[in-house]
């Protein structure tokens, strides 16, 4: 049964609205200081049922807030998503729809892709099937950087990513569209775009990258936990 | 300013940036068709909704007007009766009382109508200042800091100030109009357009001035969401002064306290 809400609900609520995406660290540290303003006593175990609370109220409005991992560095990450079906969110106000359309393309490769990234020139060359009206090769690259910048998605070398704001936000909407093409962590079972994949042609597991720097932590010679075959990529550092 | 097409549920339209003018604008006659229903006819309406109907369109009043609170544009009512309530206008009253209540005890903001003829609503922070800042990175913290510097020199200088005093004063800080700043960017246009879009200042011609001339003023958000008390109390540390030594602005920020909220 969820507590009621105060204001350390509150304060906390609308600091996580503002910013979209927040780290695990800056929520554990934004917790206590809503609870020493507000003057209520910090317990910090009980952070999961303090956003428990805030949650139940929230469901009514199609909104949550909820955790995720990156894909990138492994560490956890907080997102206040919004899970209407209507075009009355925060992105369909920042977006025309035409750009809008390109998105869930650009969504559509990444998750059909090998290893989670699409060149710009794949991005521009999809514009092509657009249905609703043709983003030019400028108007595509302003986009781009828009999408970048309200952080959708990640641009590294001229090859783009989903950001973990993107996957925790979207994930539903993922699962729903892509039941066949899913892949999914072998280790965390979260949504797998940028990770490792098994070799092993009737085996074929996917582990992100930084579960499989924890996973093969300090092991000599690692083996796939699924069909236990020599791991033969390059293990990362845990971040 | 771009025109773009927006599409909410099956309806587009084109986002025009009006300012409120007394000269009739599409939004001001949609406006005057929408007459206020009575009780009896929002009682009337209820009836034939579910109670799950009237929470589905209350969600989406909220997260229309939340949408629009985090870029601080002040909300229309033609705009959200024509876009968002739309076949519930007949219980439209109703639907307000329910979302400025969740307003209050879920988010902690406070729904106000600021301009009773247009019909105008913002959001404002229903919450006790925090004596310190978050430990979390706002993007919009440093501009923040700029607008009280603004704020507390317009306040000290009896509510009203002529622009240069805010430039001059802004040079001082290293934060120069002229430039283009590394924090702010366009620090004219942040403060002339920016603050003043989201209703924290105001800035006016001063007629009969060649060249033209402005002087800046408290804006309503300002006035609904600062304390004149922190004000005086954050220029009283800045000159190392007791607040009360101003006791013209100390009366003001006293009474103007128990007024807000």
């Amino acid at each position: 049964m969820a507590r009621q809400m105060g204001d350390s609900h509150r304060r906390f609520l609308q600091t996580m609205m503002i910013n979209g995406i927040t780290d695990e660290h800056s929520v554990k540290a934004l917790y206590q200081y809503c609870c020493e303003v507000n003057k209520t006593p910090h317990v910090p175990d009980k952070l999961d049922e303090f956003i428990d609370t805030i949650n139940s109220k929230l469901q009514a409005m199609f909104m949550q807030i909820r955790k995720g991992m990156s894909e990138v560095d492994g560490h956890q990450y907080y997102v206040l998503v919004n899970m209407a079906e209507t075009n009355i969110t925060r992105m369909s106000s920042d977006y025309a729809d035409n750009e809008l359309e390109l998105f869930r393309k650009i969504v559509d490769l990444t998750v059909c892709s090998e290893n989670g990234k699409v060149s710009s020139t794949d991005i521009l060359n999809i514009t092509d099937t657009m249905t609703t009206k043709k983003l030019k090769k400028s108007e595509t690259e302003h986009l781009l950087s828009r999408l970048v910048q309200d952080k959708w998605l990640c641009e590294e070398r001229g090859e783009y990513t989903l950001s973990a704001r993107c996957i925790i936000e979207m994930e539903p909407y993922i699962r729903t569209m892509y039941q066949d093409h899913l892949k999914v962590c072998h280790i965390c079972h979260s949504l797998a775009f940028q990770c490792q994949i098994c070799e092993n042609p009737t085996c074929g597991i996917k582990i992100h990258n930084p579960c499989v720097a924890r996973y093969f932590k300090r092991r000599t010679e690692p083996r796939c936990p699924s069909c236990d075959d020599f791991w033969p990529h390059e293990i990362p550092e845990v971040r | 300013m771009t025109h773009r097409k927006r599409s909410f549920g099956s309806q587009s339209f084109s986002q025009n940036r009006r300012q409120s003018s007394s000269s009739g604008t599409q939004e001001d006659h949609e406006d005057s068709m929408f007459t206020q229903p009575s009780t009896s006819q929002v009682l009337r309406g209820l009836e034939n909704l579910t109670p799950a109907q009237v929470d589905q369109k209350t969600s989406e009043v909220i997260q229309y007007l939340l949408v629009k609170d985090q870029k601080k544009i002040p909300v229309r009512r033609a705009d959200l009766v024509k876009h968002v309530v739309k076949d519930y206008r007949n219980v439209y009253p109703e639907i307000m009382k329910r979302a400025a209540r969740t307003f209050e005890q879920v988010f902690g903001l406070k729904l106000v109508e600021i301009d009773s003829k247009h019909h105008t609503y913002i959001l404002i922070n229903n919450l006790e200042a925090a004596d310190r800042p978050p430990p979390v990175q706002c993007p919009a913290n440093p501009k923040l800091g700029l607008l009280f510097v603004i704020l507390g020199v317009t306040f000290m200088k009896g509510g009203v100030v002529r622009e240069n005093v805010i430039w001059n004063t802004l040079k001082k800080l290293r934060v120069d109009s002229g430039e283009k700043h590394e924090e702010f960017g366009d620090v004219k246009r942040l403060v002339t357009e920016e603050f003043v879009r989201q209703r924290y200042l105001e800035y006016v011609r001063i007629p009969h001035t060649e060249p033209m001339e402005h002087e800046f003023r408290w804006g309503q958000r300002a006035d609904m969401e600062v304390s004149k008390a922190k004000i005086l109390e954050f220029m009283g540390q800045l000159h190392e002064q007791d607040p009360q030594s101003w006791t013209q602005q100390f009366r003001e920020a006293q009474s103007s306290s128990s007024s807000q909220r």
